[in-house]
């Protein structure tokens, strides 16, 4: 059966006045059906890049220099603006990462809602809007009628990315793509707004790239995940087996480092030490090698590439 | 250790100003009109305060290039018989000398009140602000017109207009203050709070010279830039109140006043008393602007926004 | 709210008094009632008992108080030059200069929002260049200055356009109060230079203002996102992006509209346009005391308002601004 969703050697350069950076360099990945997807990093390492290049969304001046994106067996990169359109927040839609910036101000919930659904379909305000409501529903949210004439700042948080799901939701869309959805919100609100989310993908079997930096996150929520180091995937495979018995030397250190993991009271939390290159000055070779503890010669000449590590896992590593 | 000299010279605010051809071009335009500005009395043809060179016979002669026009005058002569081109070298000496002074009083004013109610905080900050609120919701114009005029009857209109260049600094320098109080106070807000100067005040130095040495040369890069607009801001507030006969007198004229002056000839044909100073008027306050724009993109200067 | 209102209302009221007490000063310093009232040809004997007569002797607080009365009672003092009172004389000019400067803000509305919003759009398009360009040139010409060479081009050399006054007017409410030029083709052709003149001054300011503050909405989360929800480039653009620029936008334009007042009396000089403009400095070049005063009082009283209204206004409409947060 053909993938939902494939990502072939995906590049993504910056236009900068002094030459193009590489944010994404050569991408591969794939998504199925109601398959949820984790994709973990720090930040700059191009994760988010990634998400938003998937409906072709990038930031100026970042544009896709190479690769193909295919989704339901047609080549969207290679679509222009307008078709575009019709697959964004249409087939796939976007959860942005902080609710109190994503919906406009000025207009109400339901204005924004309704105007959702009549840019993809040929429909009534009124059946709009009922559509809108049962969205609302399905996402917990109380008197969906009143919450249709307010406007975002009478809202809560936790409240708005509810809504932000809700408008997700409204085309029935085939893929979900989330990027780091619940670090905005309070530490209680985020378990909620992720069980929410979880909980949906399997009842209407959608798919989900949930895009995070908490692996705790992506171990309670994803079924496959890969891990991006300065805009290479460096490990993918199925969550359980990675966050268990990790096979790169960096996902190995970011799952050390979570809190709680490994850790008995009164030793010290472990760290990776460095930091993430910038993307103007990445290493040759690894990019991971100079805070690698496995480092050898070929580490700093020679880029490894990712290979079949056993158990459903694919990693990127010369040593492992 | 670089010196400060070679610093400047690789720095990207002189790389930034290399690439940019308007700012080049209308930095040298502003360093020639300065230059004309200073050196008028020994450059111009003739010294329009000098009665004695003055023909009224000579008057309304068109430019040189013109039918009827004269050589000994290239741009023509105006209404009382003087050398245009004389009479605008002059004129532009006094507007610059005017908006210079002007900015300068403004400056000293705001920064002092920017300063002291940043630095003070409390009632003194609230009641200062509100002072430069209240003064900034009229119109500057509108101010230094009636702070002009009530001068001028105060003083009369002969006194005033012997007065007129000191009387002027003060009247611009009084409208526009509260532009220089409001940067200097939210640079001083914004610098408040941060790290050095935690440090500077650990080490023991005292308000004042923490305010002075360290917050204050922080907020120089948008000073630089509220510099440039004000001068330009000044110098067109001159010219309006020269041409409703608040400011210079005919007699020594500036620009804004040799352009009422030839107002009333325009009727008659006699366009070059009035397009003459009014062309050089704007492109001496445009290559400011387009300087002042080109710092503001370059310094980008978190300005106080209105 | 209503705590904020109240605040606001008694921070107007004082400055009006300051500035009533300001104006008075002057005008019981420099000003010289006496002679407004029966010239320069009476006795040294009699301007002393008419003096006394009107008071001019008591205490400067008693003085003061009774200015502030008579004001509260429209009675600003009669004018030297039109030997009428203040008030009238004022209200009577107040029509043509509320007139040009309503031209001029239809002007500066029509042209800023199109080309802003454009130059925001395609800030890269040679059409925004040339429209950036040329706004910096407009900031850089005084507002008399486009007069002058309006009048030149368009009335002294090609013929087209009359100089000066307001041509034909319409006694609108037959009182004698609004004369109104908008009604007749004449009195239109008059408003068209005067308006554009003072048009110019804002005009470029405001495509500024508008560019600028629309290329600052399109770079927010929330127009991304619409973006992301696959809407029509036109719907983020015209609907989404254009209804939060508008809002500082009108801000400033609702306190700016006070600085266009102040242009007229610029552009009422060049045309001999008889509004407030012309009548004030016709007021300074005759010593008309009266009438200065009675001018400041207005002018700033309307000013006062303006701003305490916009300031309350915002106030309301603050929350939604701020707290959901483009700043």
């Amino acid at each position: 059966m053909p993938h939902l969703l494939e990502l072939h050697d995906l590049e993504v350069r910056f236009a900068l006045r002094t030459g193009d950076i590489i944010a994404i360099d050569g991408v591969d990945l794939t998504l199925d059906k109601g398959e949820t997807l984790g994709l973990v990093g720090e930040s700059g390492a191009g994760k988010s890049v990634t998400g938003f290049s998937i409906i072709n969304l990038i930031s100026k001046p970042g544009y896709i220099s190479k690769g193909k994106i295919i989704f339901n067996g047609d080549e969207i990169s290679s679509y222009s603006d307008e078709k575009m359109r019709e697959i964004r927040g249409n087939k796939i839609s976007m959860i942005f990462q902080d609710p109190m910036m994503t919906l406009n101000p000025v207009f109400t919930i339901g204005f924004q809602m309704i105007e959702t659904l009549q840019a993809h379909r040929k429909i009534s305000k009124a059946d709009a809007r009922n559509i809108a409501l049962e969205k609302l529903k399905k996402v917990h949210i109380p008197s969906p009628e009143q919450r249709l004439e307010q406007y975002p700042h009478e809202l809560s948080g936790g409240m708005r990315q509810r809504i932000i799901i809700a408008i997700s939701l409204l085309t029935d869309p085939a893929i979900i793509i989330a990027d780091e959805p619940t670090t905005a919100l309070d530490v209680t609100i985020q378990a909620e707004i992720m069980d929410l989310l979880q909980e949906l993908c399997e009842s209407e079997n959608m798919a989900l790239i949930l895009i995070t930096h908490d692996l705790g996150v992506v171990s309670q929520v994803t079924e496959r995940m890969a891990v991006m180091y300065a805009g290479k995937i460096i490990e993918c495979g199925l969550t359980d087996q990675i966050v268990k018995h990790p096979v790169h030397p960096y996902t190995e250190g970011l799952i050390k480092s979570i809190p709680g993991t490994v850790i008995t009271p009164g030793c010290d939390l472990v760290q990776i030490p460095g930091m993430m290159p910038t993307l103007t000055n990445i290493p040759p070779g690894c990019a991971f090698n100079p805070r690698c503890y496995l480092k050898e010669a070929i580490c700093t000449t020679k880029t490894p590439e990712l290979k079949d590590a056993g158990n459903g896992v694919w990693a990127a590593c010369h040593m492992r | 250790m670089k010196s400060s000299l070679q610093k400047f010279k690789e720095s990207y605010f002189l790389y930034s100003f290399r690439q940019d051809k308007v700012a080049m071009a209308s930095f040298i335009a502003i360093i020639i009109f300065i230059i004309l500005a200073i050196t008028a009395p020994w450059t111009a043809p003739m010294d329009p305060y000098d009665a004695n060179n003055i023909d009224i016979m000579n008057s309304e002669i068109p430019p040189s290039w013109n039918e009827g026009g004269e050589a000994a005058f290239p741009l023509g002569t105006d209404n009382m018989g003087r050398d245009m081109l004389s009479t605008m070298l002059y004129g532009l000496r006094t507007s610059i000398m005017i908006g210079i002074g002007a900015v300068s009083l403004q400056a000293l004013i705001g920064i002092f009140m920017g300063l002291s109610a940043g630095y003070l905080g409390g009632k003194t900050d609230a009641i200062l602000m509100r002072i430069a609120d209240i003064q900034f919701s009229f119109p500057y114009l509108m101010l230094a017109i009636l702070v002009g005029a009530i001068f001028q009857i105060v003083f009369g209109i002969s006194r005033y207009e012997q007065l007129a260049i000191p009387l002027l600094i003060l009247i611009i320098g009084f409208a526009e203050w509260p532009m220089y109080a409001r940067t200097i106070r939210a640079s001083v807000m914004r610098e408040k709070n941060k790290e050095y100067v935690e440090a500077a005040k650990v080490i023991g130095l005292s308000k004042s010279v923490i305010m002075v040495r360290h917050v204050l040369p922080n907020s120089l890069t948008s000073l630089m830039v509220i510099s440039t607009i004000q001068i330009a801001n000044a110098v067109m507030s001159e010219a309006a109140l020269s041409f409703l006969g608040l400011g210079m007198p005919v007699t020594m004229p500036s620009l804004g006043s040799l352009i009422r002056s030839g107002f009333d000839y325009i009727f008659s044909g006699s366009w070059w008393i009035t397009i003459f100073p009014g062309i050089l008027l704007i492109l001496f306050v445009l290559a400011i602007n387009l300087l002042g724009d080109w710092l503001r993109d370059v310094l980008n200067p978190k300005l106080y926004k209105g | 709210m209503v705590a904020f209102i109240i605040r606001r209302a008694i921070q107007a009221i004082l400055v009006m008094l300051i500035i009533s007490l300001i104006g008075f000063s002057i005008k019981s310093n420099i000003g010289d009632p006496v002679r407004d009232l029966v010239g320069e040809r009476v006795t040294p004997a009699e301007r002393a008992e008419i003096a006394d007569q009107l008071g001019l002797n008591d205490p400067f607080p008693t003085q003061y108080i009774r200015f502030v009365k008579n004001v509260l009672h429209g009675d600003f003092g009669t004018s030297l030059i039109y030997r009428k009172p203040c008030l009238e004389v004022i209200l009577k000019h107040a029509p043509a200069t509320i007139e040009l400067v309503l031209g001029a803000a239809l002007i500066i509305i029509l042209i800023s929002l199109p080309l802003g919003v454009f130059s925001a759009l395609k800030p890269k398009h040679l059409f925004s260049r040339f429209i950036m360009g040329f706004s910096t040139l407009g900031v850089s010409i005084p507002v008399f200055l486009t007069a002058i060479m309006f009048i030149y081009l368009f009335s002294v050399t090609l013929g087209w356009l009359p100089s000066y006054g307001r041509g034909e007017t319409i006694d609108i409410f037959n009182n004698g109060y609004w004369n109104s030029g908008f009604l007749t083709i004449d009195g239109l052709r008059h408003l068209i230079l005067p308006c554009i003149s003072l048009a110019s001054i804002m005009l470029p300011l405001y495509i500024r203002l508008i560019r600028s503050e629309m290329m600052e909405v399109l770079e927010t989360e929330y127009i991304k996102y619409a973006w992301a929800k696959g809407l029509s480039p036109m719907r983020i653009w015209l609907v989404h992006a254009f209804k939060n620029t508008l809002l500082p936008v009108v801000t400033v334009f609702g306190l700016q509209i006070g600085i266009m007042f102040a242009f007229t009396i610029l552009t009422e000089t060049v045309f001999q346009w008889q509004g407030m403009g012309f009548m004030f400095l016709e007021a300074i070049q005759r010593a008309d005391i009266s009438l200065l005063i009675a001018y400041l009082v207005i002018v700033a009283s309307v000013f006062v308002l303006v701003n305490t209204v916009v300031d309350i206004f915002y106030g309301f409409i603050n929350p939604t601004v701020r707290i959901s947060g483009t700043k």
